[in-house]
């Protein structure tokens, strides 16, 4: 089993705080769902995650199975065991899917003799046309065509644990049943079991992938977790509640009383 | 008078060819003299190296005509001998040319003709079936040889020259201001030294499958001087270099197709190449010309390339441009005919100190023309880069559209690439647009790569190689393939050092 724990993760961009002391604690096979209004921090904690450029630690740990995550690069932490499936997936002209992820399991030791196969085999599975694969990365994809490029991969690629950030955004009813039913089926495929972090603005991704634990983040902190009843509970009742605590200037820890 | 005294006249003669040829030469030589080295402050020349070109590190050269027929049937051992590690570096590398024309050969595959040139005189030509003119209405000739076949002397005299002839007629009458002098010191040489063309012609509606395929060496052979072999009392790495010309004429009659791709390779030792190109497309012809332009790494080349297109020609020229110390290219392009276009695309990669040099033009001349050019380049280490490009529309050219696009990767903080594009348009009822960028490989690309665990490395090696397998997928697949794998081979060493 393994255990993907962030620890008062602080981080911002160009000198602002964003995420002001984020926990979080995964286990192999759990979904957790971050939840939150707009500008809350859900995405700058999926682009730290990861490593992306831009973005300033300020404080705080990341600890998969005990390896630092920070202290690692983005190849690294990928080769450490997470993915992270874009909210905009990133168009890289010229670069053929296949060359990328060839490139990718050489680089992890792995081999790479099944990959066309097991490629091919997720597009049919995702609804995907199997021609996409010969495309070059996200280049001319619909927005569909790219979330369900964004799950072939983290399927072939195997994590211990993958945050999805926004992965529902653009999606239509189809495909959103396609991306998260097969990343359902890839969770319990995997040994040991897949990790989920997804992050979403809106209850239907949970629809398909039922989380354990449900978490809101709002001003940069969790402010609120619970069971799945909470994201039926956001669903009704919208963000609303803690935009007005933001606006106050309150400290949502406080007024939650989190542990 | 600029030439190093080395130049004369009676070795400018002495070079061979058929009298009209020798004659031609003696005229061009003339001009020569009469001409200055041009300086950075004429705006073709800004950004070049032209202040650090020593003419006098150069000499005239007589080339030796090595026996390298046993090429076309793709035994490259023949050019062991010829390019055998550099005596001047006193290092026992072995020199990279044969395999790059194997590699080149092996990549074209079939063909319909096949030239092979040694310092800019053919020395091998094998055609489908030859001699040059045949049922497929493909003629393939060396100028050289119409001492041999005088039927051919009066067609190809007319020809050599004609193109650059037809351009300063054009621009002669075009008004007094032109910015951009048609001809100079360098395109003079190139006429002066040139002892052979390469004259690919294709009949009226003649369709030529495969491709004609011309491979340029230059090598240090039979250099002249004063009393033979000049400077041979200096010791090796003082002795000048050779300076060639280079003559291609491409003429595709109307309706006809023929495709063409052309390698030019060197040795390491200093060099001066003056490759003059020129092509016409005749009405309604299509044509697909490919250079790809491997010269050692202490060649100069200074290439002007003339192309015409008339009424509903295609002309698609490419220009891989991936040797040389300083290698530049002077495109001009000019659609002479209503709904005649041209596409012009350009890849050129540098490293260590070298530069690579584009000045292009597109000129319509001509209602519905189309012109789209795309040029690419990365430049690594402390190379340099210049692409400078002028869409010219003349008046009366209505409904023309003409797109010019030069994108730059800088891929380490010593280099530097300068772009410039230009617009000059006299008639209103035209559609242009350019873009340019300069800039390192893209953050948010590499990252993406990245997060899927492809090493940081190894990423912008994939971003520097998409970067111009997008341009490669509109050239012809051999050519493509070859210039991807040596692209391929470079970008490996140079992201040691990229930033």
């Amino acid at each position: 089993m393994s255990v993907l724990e962030v620890r008062g993760l602080r981080a911002g961009v160009s000198g602002r705080e964003i995420l002001k002391g984020v926990d979080l604690r995964v286990e192999s096979g759990e979904i957790h769902a971050v939840m939150g209004p707009n500008g809350s921090g859900k995405s700058t904690l999926a682009h730290v995650l990861m490593g992306r450029p831009g973005y300033e630690v300020l404080g705080g740990s990341v600890l998969l199975d005990g390896v630092d995550l920070l202290a690692l690069d983005p190849a690294e932490r990928a080769h450490a065991g997470l993915f992270l499936a874009f909210q905009y997936p990133i168009e890289v002209p010229g670069v053929p899917l296949v060359d990328a992820l060839i490139a990718a399991l050489e680089a992890a030791g792995r081999s790479t003799e099944e990959l066309i196969a097991e490629m091919a085999g997720e597009a049919e599975r995702l609804g995907s046309s199997v021609a996409l694969l010969e495309r070059h990365m996200n280049v001319d994809l619909s927005g569909g065509e790219k979330k369900r490029n964004e799950t072939m991969q983290l399927a072939v690629l195997r994590p211990r644990f993958a945050v999805l950030d926004e992965l529902d955004s653009g999606l239509d009813v189809d495909a959103l049943r396609h991306v998260s039913r097969r990343i359902e089926e890839v969770r319990r495929e995997l040994d040991p079991p897949l990790g989920v972090i997804a992050i979403t603005h809106y209850k239907r991704l949970l629809n398909e992938l039922r989380p354990d634990v449900v978490h809101v983040l709002s001003s940069g902190r969790i402010v609120r977790r619970g069971g799945p009843e909470l994201a039926e509970e956001l669903e009704a009742t919208g963000y609303a509640a803690y935009r007005e605590q933001e606006a106050a200037g309150g400290s949502a820890e406080e007024v939650r009383g989190l542990p | 008078m600029v030439l190093p005294s080395s130049f004369t006249g009676e070795l400018v003669r002495s070079l061979g060819g058929p009298e009209w040829l020798r004659a031609r030469r003696l005229a061009a030589f003339a001009r020569a003299r009469e001409a200055e080295v041009p300086t950075g402050s004429e705006e073709i020349w800004r950004y070049s190296r032209v202040a650090d070109l020593h003419l006098e590190r150069f000499t005239l050269a007589v080339p030796s005509q090595p026996d390298l027929s046993g090429l076309a049937s793709g035994d490259v051992s023949v050019l062991g001998d010829l390019f055998s590690p550099v005596a001047a570096t006193g290092e026992a590398s072995s020199s990279p040319v044969p395999d790059r024309v194997a590699a080149f050969l092996g990549g074209v595959g079939s063909r319909s003709a096949l030239v092979v040139t040694y310092g800019g005189r053919v020395v091998a030509l094998e055609a489908a079936s030859h001699p040059g003119l045949d049922a497929g209405g493909l003629e393939v000739v060396e100028l050289s040889a119409s001492t041999r076949r005088p039927e051919w002397t009066e067609s190809t005299e007319a020809l050599l020259g004609s193109v650059a002839g037809s351009f300063l007629a054009r621009w002669g009458t075009a008004g007094g201001a032109d910015p951009v002098p048609a001809l100079d010191l360098f395109d003079h040489l190139s006429d002066a030294l040139a002892s052979d063309a390469v004259v690919v012609r294709v009949r009226p509606g003649a369709v030529v499958e495969e491709p004609v395929v011309v491979v340029h060496l230059f090598g240090p052979g039979g250099v002249l001087g004063p009393g033979g072999a000049l400077g041979a009392e200096l010791p090796v790495e003082e002795r000048p270099g050779p300076a060639y010309s280079c003559r291609t004429v491409l003429d595709v009659g109307e309706n006809a197709e023929a495709s063409v791709m052309e390698l030019l390779v060197s040795d390491d030792g200093p060099m001066l190449v003056l490759p003059t190109v020129e092509t016409r497309v005749a009405d309604g012809a299509r044509l697909r010309h490919s250079v790809v332009q491997q010269l050692g790494r202490a060649t100069w080349q200074i290439g002007h390339v003339f192309a015409s297109a008339e009424r509903d020609a295609t002309l698609r020229l490419f220009e891989a441009s991936l040797g040389g110390e300083y290698a530049r290219s002077r495109i001009d392009s000019v659609l002479t005919g209503q709904g005649g276009s041209a596409q012009l695309l350009a890849a050129y990669l540098g490293d260590g100190d070298q530069m690579h040099d584009f000045r292009t033009l597109q000129e319509h001349d001509a209602p519905r023309s189309t012109s789209d050019l795309v040029f690419k380049g990365a430049v690594g280490d402390r190379s340099r880069s210049v692409y400078s490009g002028l869409i010219r529309m003349r008046k009366g050219a209505k409904a023309a559209n003409a797109f010019q696009t030069n994108r730059n990767l800088v891929l380490s903080d010593g280099a530097h690439a300068e772009s410039v594009p230009n617009l000059d348009i006299e008639e209103n009822d035209v559609r242009c647009s350019h873009a340019s960028a300069v800039g390192p490989v893209d953050e948010e690309q590499r990252f993406y790569l990245e997060s899927r665990g492809v090493p940081r490395r190894a990423a912008e090696r994939l971003i520097v190689l998409g970067f111009f397998r997008e341009l490669l997928e509109r050239v012809p697949e051999p050519v493509a393939r070859h210039v991807v794998a040596a692209v391929e081979e470079r970008v490996r060493d140079m992201t040691e050092t990229m930033t």
